[in-house]
């Protein structure tokens, strides 16, 4: 399955890009998978995304827990809580 | 409805009558303006970038003020959110609400920006003497978000 990520802000940086077309493997279905499958990359990937770090995750623009499963072709993004206004 | 995303500044008198110019039966207009302050966290803040995810900023904007409409009987609503550089007294945000009666007006105005604060996908990066730095999210903001939720729920 392909998906595009985007990532913003303090991620972006960290990651040292702000988006990426990805081929998940057969297994990442749920976008709690997916953060299963980045955080296995190691580096900033495992520390930015560690469990108890602050940091949202929308699916095509609308918020979305691990809980949501992903579909083809879709956008998923992941940032620090929101600091506008 | 208006709802923009933009770099430029925006004229507040001209958005605030746009407002009810049109509209007779409006008989309140709230207004809220943000603006870049000068300090943050005891520092000297000499600029500020706000970055935000286009898209998802404009749909969650129009889900906040959907949620306004739904609570409060609202004529129409502006929201104007500049991104970009900014400098201390550049405004950033404007909410400005029409209602019949400014009960309406003040809460409806209050809500969006509460839940503008907790909800739409910005982030602010602050220029200081020590060097840039992310804002980091405030628990008090996620407060006032969750106060108008208990409202709700107390009926």
């Amino acid at each position: 399955m392909k998906v595009r990520l985007l990532y913003f802000a303090r991620l972006r940086e960290a990651f040292g890009t702000g988006q990426e077309a990805a081929e998940l493997p057969a297994g990442v279905a749920t976008l709690g998978d997916l953060l299963d499958w980045l955080r296995a990359r190691g580096g900033v990937w495992a520390e930015q995304l560690a469990p108890g770090r602050a940091y949202r995750t929308a699916v095509n623009q609308d918020m979305a827990g691990p809980e949501v499963r992903l579909q083809e072709d879709d956008e998923v993004a992941i940032f620090p809580p929101v600091t506008g206004g | 409805m208006k709802i923009v995303v933009q770099t430029e500044p925006f004229d507040l008198t001209a958005e605030v009558v746009a407002l009810y110019r049109d509209h007779p039966g409006v008989g309140a207009v709230a207004s809220f303006l943000g603006i870049a302050r000068d300090r943050s966290d005891g520092e000297e803040v000499a600029r500020m970038t706000l970055e935000h995810y286009p898209g998802m900023t404009e749909r969650a904007l129009a889900q906040i003020v959907d949620e306004a409409r739904a609570r409060w009987d609202l004529i129409d609503v502006t929201v104007i959110h500049r991104v970009g550089e900014l400098r201390p007294t550049d405004p950033i945000v404007l909410v400005a609400v029409a209602a019949a009666h400014r009960g309406e007006a003040f809460a409806a105005c209050a809500f969006i920006m509460d839940y503008l604060k907790t909800r739409a996908p910005f982030w602010k990066k602050e220029r200081t003497a020590a060097g840039e730095r992310w804002v980091d999210a405030r628990e008090s903001d996620d407060l006032a978000a969750a106060r108008w939720t208990e409202r709700k729920a107390q009926g």
